[in-house]
């Protein structure tokens, strides 16, 4: 046993306290282009994490010092709503906020053609409305679609999923008891087409083994979601009678 | 904006390859071997294969595999026609806002009066419209503007409407033949600028009809059946 206290997280018949597999990952919804004002926009459900992201630009980088004369610079503001868990969140950045933008913005500039808009800057919102355990990977998801949708040429759609251990069993897509009462937390973004690591953080510690199964559950599930962002972006295209957006 | 169906399956509308079936593809797809075929616009070569990096449709023209996105931003090139708004003056140029990341800078040397330093305000003020054209973009996207040319000048009256950059070519037609019919339908001076704003001029109702169309164009401009629904309204009109 292993984890804090004594929170049991697997169930005696093997899988987990929602009914997943330990393989399993929660279900996934991605839709594009939900915001009418925005350049591309995105809403994906992952479980109970709800993520809405915003693409502006390319426009013009602002302050004058953030511009960069070879390439443009990606703006991410990470946030989450004050009412996305059960304790109030006290509105505005925060610490935690300011990594997340910060390491969801070094991944996303592995994947966009950022020599493509020198002195620019490609402003993303993403903005998490409930958050139930990995709202970082859902937000890159939702991030990743946006972008697409609002035409920002990329070498590949990136995936965020992420993988943790619990009782000394590797999961796959902890949830908010496994986030909070487990022992490991692997978070990735993923380059599904080519298999590439974008993004990679560890909360806890795994062995070589763990964190290899790790890295598989995480490749798999990346295939599974870049399919629905795939679908969600051609759908947006192919509906019969379309509508307003 | 709200253009965003067409149909999979629907044929390509002009083109090199008549008939061809559209293929939409995503960020980071595949669209073939890279051998033999040059890489054009919305790809990029990656090994052995050309994938794409814009959502849009694969066109293959002369051995050249390019993706044609469904939403792009207008990137200013030099010579292109373009609609400015005035956002700024300063003694002796104007910054306009033509729809792209950057401002356009007009200088006084390019505009079509003679200034003297510091009366630029008199000449265009912020809010005013320019048709302008493209005379340089450099490699960091700095773009002037210049308003020496035929017909170039500030545009007084009419309106002035935007649709997405990928409809221009569905609002001029072949050749501009579907702009020549509405002009002449319409009784309208039009201008359809390269970075998606459209100047009208005219009675008010030759000007309403024009926005039906534009509304037209922003909601149905990518379907197989606009041209069908275009041309009954431009019947309707000439019925009326």
């Amino acid at each position: 046993m292993g984890g804090y206290g004594d929170v049991q997280l697997l169930r005696e018949d093997g899988l987990r306290l929602d009914g997943r597999k330990v393989d399993e990952m929660r279900e996934v919804k991605v839709e594009a282009g939900i915001l009418p004002a925005a350049d591309g926009s995105a809403w994906v459900q992952h479980g109970l994490n709800v993520a809405v992201c915003a693409v502006y630009g390319p426009m013009e980088a602002h302050p004058r010092k953030i511009q960069r004369q070879d390439r443009a610079v990606i703006d991410v503001r990470y946030n989450m709503a004050p009412f996305s868990t059960s304790d109030r969140i006290r509105p505005g950045f925060n610490r935690r906020s300011r990594e997340i933008s910060k390491v969801t913005a070094e991944a996303l500039e592995s994947v966009v053609l950022v020599e493509r808009f020198p002195r620019s800057k490609i402003r993303v919102e993403i903005e998490i409305l409930a958050a139930e355990a990995g709202t970082r990977c859902v937000g890159i998801t939702a991030a990743a679609v946006a972008l697409a949708d609002a035409g920002i040429p990329m070498k590949d759609l990136i995936v965020g999923v992420a993988s943790g251990k619990i009782e000394d069993t590797v999961v796959l897509d902890l949830d908010k008891a496994e986030d909070n009462y487990g022992q490991a937390d692997l978070p990735m973004g993923i380059l599904p087409t080519t298999g590439e690591i974008a993004f990679l953080q560890m909360d806890g510690d795994l062995s070589v083994e763990e964190y290899n199964t790790c890295v598989e559950y995480n490749m798999k599930a990346a295939k599974e979601i870049h399919e629905l962002m795939v679908d969600a972006l051609k759908r947006r295209y192919m509906e019969k009678n379309g509508g307003e957006a | 904006m709200g253009w965003r169906v067409a149909q999979h399956g629907d044929k390509e509308m002009s083109g090199a390859k008549e008939g061809a079936e559209l293929r939409l593809v995503t960020p980071g797809e595949a669209i073939g071997a890279s051998s033999g075929v040059r890489a054009g616009t919305g790809t990029l070569i990656m090994g052995d294969n050309i994938i794409a990096t814009k959502v849009g449709w694969v066109k293959e023209n002369n051995g050249v595999t390019s993706v044609d996105p469904i939403s792009s931003a207008y990137m200013p090139r030099s010579g292109d026609l373009v609609i400015g708004i005035v956002e700024s003056v300063r003694n002796n140029l104007w910054f306009g806002d033509v729809n792209g990341p950057f401002n356009g800078l007009l200088p006084m040397s390019l505009a079509p009066w003679k200034v003297e330093f510091g009366a630029a305000r008199q000449h265009m003020d912020i809010g005013d419209i320019m048709l302008a054209r493209v005379q340089e973009v450099d490699e960091a996207h700095n773009i002037v503007l210049t308003m020496k040319g035929v017909g170039l000048r500030r545009l007084k009256e009419g309106i002035m409407s935007e649709i997405s950059m990928n409809h221009i070519s569905r609002l001029r037609g072949e050749n501009d033949s579907t702009l020549r019919e509405l002009k002449e339908v319409s009784d309208c001076r039009i201008i359809v600028a390269e970075n998606g704003r459209v100047w009208i001029d005219g009675d008010s109702e030759g000007i309403s009809f024009m926005r039906t169309v534009l509304e037209l164009v922003r909601n149905d401009g990518h379907k197989a059946t606009f041209s069908e629904s275009l041309d009954s309204l431009i019947k309707e009109r000439r019925n009326a």
